[in-house]
């Protein structure tokens, strides 16, 4: 056993005796947190994947509907979506900072900045919640009273050349009836999208959300040393891709056409 | 194989990575509202890779990770996905809008 | 000299603790992948019986045993059963759990407990499966096209649909871990061009596993949304396209089918060797062709669309890239052929599975290229034309090869020796059952008969009787081995740590294997298919 090759250099016995986390099945502390950390990085990938397949149809119906998904998207609230994606960062800095405190074997500060963390998580979803309702309340939510023509969630006024409803159609009742009908299914396209993006978004955090209160606790319980602090560090992974997902989803539902006029 | 716990990031590069994505953030919130025409959309998509990729590469260790396979794993994943619009867009953009263009079957048909 | 009942003498992964617990809370992956068989082969019955259904119902040209309704939900229920819950975990979850970390020379996989995991969901994804079953089953075709999977159904299609999006993450995890265990567990001297080809197979199929399943787990969740909350998203009449949703699926959907079939390349490729007593010929280019046929699989699947309403243009763009798919597969058959090519080849059931893969994978290759032929594929789309040509390579290459690694690794698994005589037997039968169910189907449907019909036009039906007939046959085939691998558990001779003087690091363990393995890392200095420096095995007779 001496004479061959291992990936670490300390004996096998005595690191596995030493450190309690390494499982038996690990040569060495260093191929484990390799390991683990491989494997997160492909989950983040398949998690690309998946989401992927949302943009793409996002991606289709966007090329189709361009004017309906614009009027659709200035109904978001810019502010309020800027605001949430600066949450979001914070949060992703303060993930960043527990994972250094734990490297340089700071316990206090790993929990003061997890519990930070688990804070700005818990406001982004409280801010989409807000924002979700907003939508209710304007009939923007499919199948809920869903309606854009008229009402409290009107997206004609003010943007009938956007929406091609010129002279000619408002005078016809036939033709303004037929964009109209048009207007309500392709916009509910983009609010369908939208809140299946946001929503598996959200899911995701509140995934995310339910991992960091574990990892809180673990830390609070000294659990993380510069030696060993494995699984905050793929926590962390898994909290940044739910971020730069969000980097994306904000642009591409809040953006879409923000120019005065058209 | 322990990059990782080698290379601790200083704590004031985090905090400048989080006042870039913020200004990024403020700043791509606000272009929009300015009348660029097609660019808009290019602006915005790529004010968010750059963000992206800051957070990628700082607040997720890439830059200092010597392990091969992260990166491999990343342009992996993008370029798959990629794979998956670009061909599906090679459909869409030669039909138009959820109109029933001649589909490879009417071809025939209507050559017959 | 080995004729000790060795599995009862030393401590095994089978007698190193006993109780349902040590089962259910196990994370030996070799004790996971028999979890899986038992749980795989229970399906397959499932599958099995609503094949059988088909072809009892098409004896006859008229719908007399089955309405229409439940023709529908037979064909459905046999497709999915099939593809999800036995054909895509079969062997992955069954042989590559078992096998790979000792092929590597590790202890176990990377990640054991999510191995368990990964039974786990698998098994609860299969019981939501089977509740959708027997509550009233789901008529959409496996593919669950819209709109009528998303509005006129009136099938548990949301039910089908969750159970198969769970299902998938079982997939997924299975591929998380292969990958992951072949980068960093890999014994010292276990060079990426020393793994064993199984090995080189099942990564591929793991990279497949990994990007591609995603994509139909949010596809299904889409149509869940839609047919939940009325959305409209594949609807025509609401602005929706129906088509964006067979992109989506399809994406997924063909790659899986190198899913299904790269594992069972991945045992014939230890099987040709083994008993054509030679290295594989061009072992690099093997290897390769795994990841070839993973990478150009994925750009490929518009091809099940040419008639859907897709633009010409991209037909011809994935007609193209369609014949590109089938160079990497045809260098592992030229490969394979090349081994035995001179070698001194012996007829053990293993092989005889062997050979019936290449000639039928074969035929179903080269059908597959009459179909991504676009001028063809008008003519014989959704006919069962397609039938014929997915069950060649799904039945005819894939079972096969499965059944093939169950004899070739059965005594590595169980001890024991199964019966020589029964298997080449079954083997044959399965041969003889398999063509005269399915070949009778190309010509079917080059005559133009449709599929998922429940009646047909009387000109059609002695080709169905033949077909029928045939069923009979194969499911006698497919239901010996059972019995005499059962069998041979209690009665089967004690088997060698070797008894195929193979090469590969399983086969220096005990039969079965300890717990753990491996006593000692081994440490590799050969090439992976050494045979020029292997013993014959003790030739494989009859009176076994």
């Amino acid at each position: 056993m001496s004479d061959s090759p291992l990936v670490s250099d300390a004996p096998l016995d005595v690191e596995h005796h030493d450190r309690p986390e390494l499982r038996h099945h690990f040569a060495a502390v260093d191929q484990q947190r390799n390991a683990a950390s491989l494997g997160m990085w492909w989950f983040l990938g398949t998690e690309i994947m998946f989401f992927g397949g949302m943009f793409c149809a996002y991606l289709i119906y966007r090329r189709w509907y361009f004017p309906e998904f614009a009027v659709a998207s200035r109904s978001l609230d810019l502010k309020v979506g800027t605001f949430n994606t600066v949450v979001l960062i914070c949060s992703s800095l303060t993930v960043a900072m527990s994972v250094r405190a734990a490297q340089l074997g700071q316990r206090k500060l790993q929990v003061k900045m997890l519990l930070l963390t688990l804070l700005f998580g818990l406001s982004f979803l409280g801010i989409k919640t807000y924002e979700w309702g907003k939508k209710y309340e304007e009939h923007h939510i499919p199948t809920f009273d869903y309606n854009v023509i008229g009402g409290e969630g009107d997206l004609i006024k003010g943007n009938e050349e956007l929406l091609g409803i010129t002279t000619e159609v408002k005078n016809d009742p036939v033709k303004l009836r037929a964009r109209e009908a048009e207007i309500q299914q392709h916009t509910k396209i983009f609010y369908s999208l939208y809140f299946a993006l946001t929503g598996m978004h959200a899911i995701h955090m509140i995934i995310g959300v339910g991992i960091f209160i574990v990892i809180t606790w673990m830390a609070h319980k000294g659990r993380f040393t510069p030696e060993y602090h494995t699984p905050l560090e793929i926590a962390g992974l898994y909290w940044h891709f739910v971020d730069i997902v969000w980097i994306y989803l904000f642009p591409l539902l809040y953006l879409i056409d923000r120019r005065p006029g058209a | 194989m322990s990059e990782e716990t080698h290379h601790i990031v200083s704590a004031k590069l985090y905090w400048l990575i989080w006042f870039i994505l913020i200004v990024c953030t403020v700043l791509t919130a606000w272009i929009a509202t300015v009348d660029l025409g097609k660019f808009n959309t290019v602006v915005a998509l790529s004010i968010a890779t750059f963000k992206a990729s800051v957070v990628v590469l700082i607040f997720m260790h890439v830059k200092y990770t010597s392990e091969k396979m992260t990166k491999a794993i990343l342009m992996a994943a993008i370029f798959w996905l990629l794979i998956l619009l670009v061909l599906s867009l090679t459909d869409y953009s030669s039909r138009t809008e959820g109109m029933l263009l001649p589909a490879a079957s009417d071809v025939s048909a209507r050559l017959a | 000299m080995a004729t000790l009942a060795v599995s009862e003498e030393r401590k095994n992964y089978l007698n190193a603790e006993y109780g349902i617990r040590s089962w259910l809370f196990t994370t030996d992956h070799k004790r996971i992948a028999l979890l899986y068989l038992l749980s795989i082969t229970a399906f397959f019955f499932i599958g099995g019986f609503a094949a059988l259904l088909i072809r009892l119902e098409l004896l006859t040209p008229a719908g007399d045993l089955l309405t229409a309704d439940a023709y529908n939900k037979a064909f459905t229920m046999h497709g999915q059963v099939m593809v999800f819950f036995f054909l895509i975990p079969s062997i992955p979850a069954v042989l590559g759990n078992f096998l790979i970390p000792m092929m590597i020379g590790a202890k176990d996989l990377a990640f054991p407990r999510i191995n368990l995991i990964s039974w786990y969901i698998y098994i609860i994804a299969g019981i939501l499966y089977i509740h959708c079953l027997v509550t009233g089953g789901v008529d959409t075709g496996w593919t669950f096209y819209p709109t009528f999977s998303t509005e006129f159904s009136n099938t548990k299609v949301i039910e089908a649909g969750l159970a198969i999006f769970i299902s998938g993450f079982s997939s997924i995890l299975t591929g998380l871990n292969f990958v992951v265990t072949v980068h960093r567990m890999r014994a010292p001297g276990m060079t990426w061009s020393r793994l064993p080809l199984f090995v080189w197979s099942h990564y591929a199929t793991s990279i497949i596993m990994l990007l591609g399943t995603p994509v139909i787990a949010i596809t299904l969740v889409l149509v869940v949304l839609e047919r939940a909350l009325n959305l409209g998203i594949f609807d025509p009449t609401r602005g929706g396209d129906p088509v964006l949703f067979q992109h989506l699926f399809w994406f997924y959907s063909h790659p899986a089918v190198y899913i299904m079939i790269l594992p069972s390349m991945a045992v014939i490729s230890e099987i040709v060797p083994c008993f054509s007593r030679k290295r594989v010929f061009g072992y690099s280019f093997v290897a390769i062709s795994s990841i070839a046929i993973a990478a150009i699989g994925f750009v490929v699947w518009a091809h099940h669309m040419f008639v859907a309403g897709i633009s010409l243009y991209s037909a011809l763009v994935f007609s193209f890239l369609s014949f590109l798919v089938a160079v990497p597969s045809a260098v592992k058959v030229f490969n394979w052929t090349a081994t035995m090519y001179k070698g001194s080849v012996s007829f053990s059931t293993p092989m005889l599975y062997a050979f019936g893969f290449i000639g039928l994978f074969t035929i179903g290759g080269l059908t597959g290229l009459f179909l991504a032929t676009l001028g063809v594929d008008v003519h014989v789309h959704d006919t069962y034309f397609v039938i014929a040509h997915f069950h060649y390579v799904m039945v005819g290459g894939a079972v096969m090869g499965y059944l093939g690694g169950m004899h070739f690794w059965w005594p590595k698994i169980s001890g024991k020796m199964y019966p020589e005589g029964w298997g080449r037997l079954a083997a044959l039968i399965v041969f003889i059952g398999f063509n005269l169910t399915f070949f009778p189907q190309f010509i079917l449907g080059y005559l133009g008969m449709p599929r998922r019909y429940w009646q047909y036009p009387p000109e059609y039906q002695v080709l169905n009787v033949l077909s029928t007939a045939g069923a009979t046959i194969l499911a006698v085939g497919y239901l010996l081995p059972m019995v005499y691998l059962l069998w041979s558990l209690r009665y089967g001779k004690p088997a060698d740590d070797n008894p195929w003087k193979a090469t590969g690091l399983e086969w220096t363990t005990s039969s079965p294997p300890p717990t753990f393995n491996f006593d000692e890392t081994p440490v590799v200095t050969q090439e992976a298919y050494d045979y020029e420096n292997m013993p014959l095995p003790e030739e494989v007779t009859l009176e076994r």
